[in-house]
């Protein structure tokens, strides 16, 4: 077996490890009465055996594609995503390490295994390097932030197994909806892999011809039928419906499409998911987080920042500015990705001095550590896919 | 203004909270407080103290961590507004006119782009209240921490081990009861703390365990980290500290180097390349197949020299200093410049070939070629035949008011009026030859035709120098050591003393992780008698308890 063809194999060892991790994770916090017994529990130990394992699985798959292309395998959404969701189950293993709580496991590993789903929807082929790329600083930017940005992430796990168990979900409130609502995002994430899988088994494939922003004729392949067409477009394949709408230049039609396509059916999940259950989400996962210890979900949340903020700071930041410096002569530029990165970074030391002075623990803190994921998740997501930055020439 | 003596004795500064010594409160709300505020241990800090004239509220201004998290808070979110659409220094637009943007943010954003235009959101990073907003973060910064970080210095220095009661009482963890034997448990507790690597002092029936005390310093080291970074941004404005330049330079071109005096470059080739599928490693295929042509490499092959020493400038006198591939990621480097490719243009005409011949015969009377850059007044093609160019329009564009005009002095469309001297014709005929077509005043004998066109590469660099960069750097060390230092070590204390008869109390103080902190007090519970505690900001460990014990 090649390298490439082994890395993807191991890829798949460890997404099914995360998955059997989270069952045992489960049967770890139902079968055991109160946080202390359950941290002996076998079911707890069985748990992490096997997320190490996939863990190292992982840790395979980076190493093996790292040998087959020649350079770090985080150059782009796929190779990035798959490398971040690779290093929220290591800060989970290091923080469960510390605080030996099978709930962080019980939620943590989930969201590690819808990043990977998510990550595995982008094109998945191994490319070369452009020129702007090749530097041994990026490779050393891109995996420190994205182990400090995991670490980050542990507390917004911590603070939402905080607020599962602390809210109340029989009364109508704004916090209820706030956390039915990150569920609800969850939920979306899922149905943009549903849908997207499904098309992309049913091999379809709509092109256009269009004029882009510089007024230049370009080449557009669909994955889902066109509900929105590109400025000034011409189909080529016949066979395929017809966009409702044309876009003006500015807008990529094509990923708008894909993103209706994706609320569509995660709303369609969403609404499956509450006729069968008949409950909000929230309610569903709240009795694995009643269980949870409110202080110690709350101290490995602001433990988690504190681990994690020096590695942001010197990955995204510090190694970011050296490289921009090696690469574009300027450590600086206010490209949308860099802006990003310091709003991220501001964000957190905002965190910090508002729990240090202004004693904003419990709720407050885990809101604030959960919408701290929500902006990282919108650098990582957003604006990559969305705000398009000067990465052109580069 | 008047020092405030303790019970203890101990002379402490006006506007002292709690005893630097002993801890005694000393203010009418601290005594009627069941929890003092330990956050910098009740010290003298100028904000809280004076608060009359116009510069102590300036002071208490910017020392107010509310303050300044909203200064944070603004600085994020007008940051955010700014990623929006993309800024005026990514619009491709030329030159600096205003209504170029205008009209570009118009055209491809329509209202929204106007009104992001007039707002200077397209600009906004180097607007007067973005760095206003800047300017106040810093001063916030330098304000909050010397107010705090002097008085706290002070009163961990000053504090002693035995503490006075009324301290221990108001303090967040605190326990009180009767123990069988007192001293032994004082003993006892001594050794455990030592083992978990406390820092412990004894003073007659009293234990101070202290450790990590210099994580206190950490925000402080780092707070000093970010004012050098910003001092090392705000240098950029001296002269002589930075230099950002940029040149075309054309291939087999030598020129003086903008902004690094004395230097010039050569360009000796300038070269794009491409993966291509046979060479490239096979695990590529895939994505060529999917993508088409893939760069892989800019270069620009150049070479470096310098004028010599009393050597007059722009002399010829130069001399050879070294040869260097600049690819993208690895700029030229020389006396605190660097060079980097940065853009390129590819296919420049640069040599036209002509021949001149007799229309009726076809018969040649000779090749010349005319270098677009310099062209020459005259050519001579022997035997009694030759050129004389008459004039040169490197960029044709049209006639106008019966003149031919030149839009730029780049050759992209080049035009020329020739004079061809033959035998038959030694006072020459004129003949106006562009691109794709040739124009006579009057039907001339001969013609000059187009023979062949050479073109070349130039290569987009940009020159900085940029003496604050090491102070950039050494700001961020220090700010990494700083936040290092503050996050991965706690402050932690715990108080252990004799009260009265058999009576035993404890009290215990972090800066943060108060989880872990009593942790390591039940730790030492399990081989010393001490009295139960209780967290008074623990609203719900009683409740946990409830549901099952917690850890
Ligand atoms: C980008 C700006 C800033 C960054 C990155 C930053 C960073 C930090 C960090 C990491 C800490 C330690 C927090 C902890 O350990 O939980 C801290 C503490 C602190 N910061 Fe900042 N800070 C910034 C701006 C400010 C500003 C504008 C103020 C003004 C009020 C301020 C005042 C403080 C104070 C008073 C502390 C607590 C010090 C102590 O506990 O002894 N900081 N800062």
């Amino acid at each position: 077996m090649d390298y490439a063809s082994l890395s993807a194999n191991l890829l798949f060892v460890s997404f099914i490890a995360y998955l059997a991790g989270t069952f045992f994770f489960g049967g770890a916090v139902k079968s055991s009465k109160t946080e202390k017994s359950y941290k002996d529990s076998m079911w707890g130990k069985i748990g992490i055996v096997i997320t190490i394992i996939g863990f190292v699985s992982q840790l395979g798959y980076f190493i093996t594609r790292w040998m087959a292309s020649g350079h770090a395998p985080v150059s782009n959404m796929f190779e990035f995503t798959t490398a971040f969701s690779m290093m929220l189950v290591g800060a989970f293993i290091l923080i469960f390490f510390i605080y030996k709580t099978p709930s962080l496991g019980l939620f943590a590993l989930p969201i590690a295994i819808v990043i990977i789903a998510y990550a595995s929807m982008f094109p998945r082929e191994i490319t070369p390097l452009i020129p702007a790329l090749k530097s041994y600083w990026l490779t050393v930017h891109v995996i420190t932030a994205a182990i400090g940005e995991s670490i980050l992430a542990i507390s917004a796990v911590a603070g939402l197994i905080f607020l599962a168990k602390n809210i109340d979900l029989t009364k109508k409130s704004k916090e209820r909806f706030w956390l039915e609502a990150v569920m609800f995002t969850i939920v979306l994430v899922l149905g943009f892999v549903v849908s997207s899988t499904a098309f992309s088994l049913s091999g379809y494939e709509a092109d256009f011809n269009y004029i882009d922003k510089n007024e230049q004729p370009a080449k557009i392949t669909y994955n889902y039928p066109p509900l929105f067409g590109m400025h000034d477009y011409e189909q080529v394949t016949t066979d395929t419906m017809k966009p409702w709408f044309e876009m003006p230049s500015i807008v990529n039609a094509k990923t708008l499409t894909t993103f209706v396509w994706s609320v569509a059916s995660g709303i369609v999940l969403y609404l499956l998911l509450r006729l069968i259950f008949r409950r909000p989400i929230a309610a569903l996962l709240q009795p694995f987080a009643k269980k949870a210890n409110s202080q110690l979900m709350d101290e490995i949340g602001y433990r988690s920042v504190l681990i994690g903020f020096p590695v942001f700071t010197l990955g995204a930041l510090i190694f970011a500015m050296i490289w921009a410096q090696e690469a574009w002569s300027r450590f600086w530029g206010w490209d949308p990705k860099e802006v990003w990165a310091l709003i991220t970074w501001l964000f957190y030391a905002a965190f910090l001095h508002l729990r240090l002075s202004q004693g904003w623990e419990g709720k407050k803190s885990a809101w604030l550590a959960v919408a701290g994921f929500v902006i990282i998740m919108f650098n990582l997501i957003a604006v990559n896919l969305i705000i398009a930055g000067l990465h052109s020439y580069a | 203004m008047s020092k405030i003596k303790c019970q203890c004795g101990h002379e402490n500064p006006f506007g002292t909270v709690l005893c630097e010594k002993c801890g005694r409160p000393l203010t009418e709300e601290a005594k009627d407080s069941s929890m003092v505020d330990m956050r910098y241990e009740g010290s003298a800090r100028r904000s809280q103290t004076y608060k009359k004239s116009i510069i102590d509220k300036i002071w208490n201004f910017f020392s107010s961590v509310k303050i300044g998290v909203s200064i944070i808070i603004a600085v994020l979110s007008t940051s955010a507004l700014g990623t929006i659409l993309p800024q005026k220094f990514y619009v491709p637009v030329n030159g600096n006119d205003p209504n170029a943007y205008l009209d570009y943010y118009e055209r491809l954003y329509g209202t929204f782009g106007k009104i992001y235009y007039h707002l200077g959101l397209y600009d906004m990073y180097n607007s007067w209240w973005f760095k206003i907003l800047i300017g106040m973060l810093g001063t916030s910064i330098i304000i909050a921490s010397l107010d705090r970080v002097i008085p706290l210095y002070k009163s961990l220095k000053k504090q002693r081990t035995k503490r006075h009661p009324s301290f221990m009482k108001r303090q967040r963890i605190y326990g009180e009861e009767p123990v069988v034997n007192p001293d032994e448990s004082l003993v006892n507790a001594e050794k455990a703390l030592k083992d978990m690597h406390y820092n412990v002092k004894t003073e007659d029936g009293a234990i101070l365990a202290e450790k990590n005390r210099f994580g206190r310093w950490g925000p402080y080291v780092n707070h000093t980290g970010l004012i050098i970074f910003l001092l090392g941004v705000l240098m950029r404005g001296l002269p002589g500290f930075y230099v950002d330049e940029t040149m075309w330079i054309r291939e087999g071109e030598t020129r003086e180097i903008p902004g690094a005096p004395g230097y010039l470059l050569e360009n000796v080739a300038f070269t794009v390349e491409t993966y291509d599928k046979e060479s490239a490693d096979a695990v590529f295929g895939e994505a060529l197949d999917k993508n088409g042509a893939i760069v892989s490499n800019f270069q620009s092959d150049v070479k470096l020299y310098k004028e010599k020493e009393n050597s007059l400038p722009g002399s010829e006198d130069v001399e050879f200093i070294k040869e260097y591939p600049i690819v993208v990621n690895k700029p030229l480097k020389f006396d605190g410049y660097s060079i980097f490719q940065m853009d390129y243009k590819t296919g420049e005409l640069s040599k036209m070939k002509f021949a001149l011949l007799n229309k009726e015969t076809q018969k040649s009377l000779g090749e010349f070629t005319v270098d677009l850059n310099e062209p020459a007044k005259k050519y001579d093609l022997g035997s009694g035949s030759s050129i004389q160019l008459m004039e040169y329009y490197a960029d044709y564009d049209g006639i106008v008011d019966g003149e031919p005009v030149s839009k730029s002095p780049v050759p992209n469309n080049p035009a020329f009026i020739f004079n061809m001297i033959t035998p038959e014709h030694p006072e020459g005929e004129k003949s106006f030859v562009a691109i794709q077509q040739t124009l006579e005043v009057e039907p001339n004998d001969y013609e000059v035709k187009f023979q062949s066109v050479e073109s070349r590469n130039a290569s987009g660099l940009t020159i900085r120098k940029d003496k604050t960069l090491y102070i950039l750097l050494l700001g961020g060390i220090v700010f990494m050591i700083g936040v290092i230092q503050g996050s991965y070590w706690q402050h932690r204390r715990i108080w252990i003393q004799k009260g009265e008869g058999s009576e035993m109390m404890v009290a215990a103080h972090t800066n943060k992780n108060w989880y872990s902190l009593k942790k390591d007090i039940d730790k030492v519970k399990e081989t010393a008698a001490l009295p139960a505690y209780t967290d008074k900001q623990d609203k719900d460990t009683a409740a946990d308890t409830m549901e099952g014990e917690t850890v």
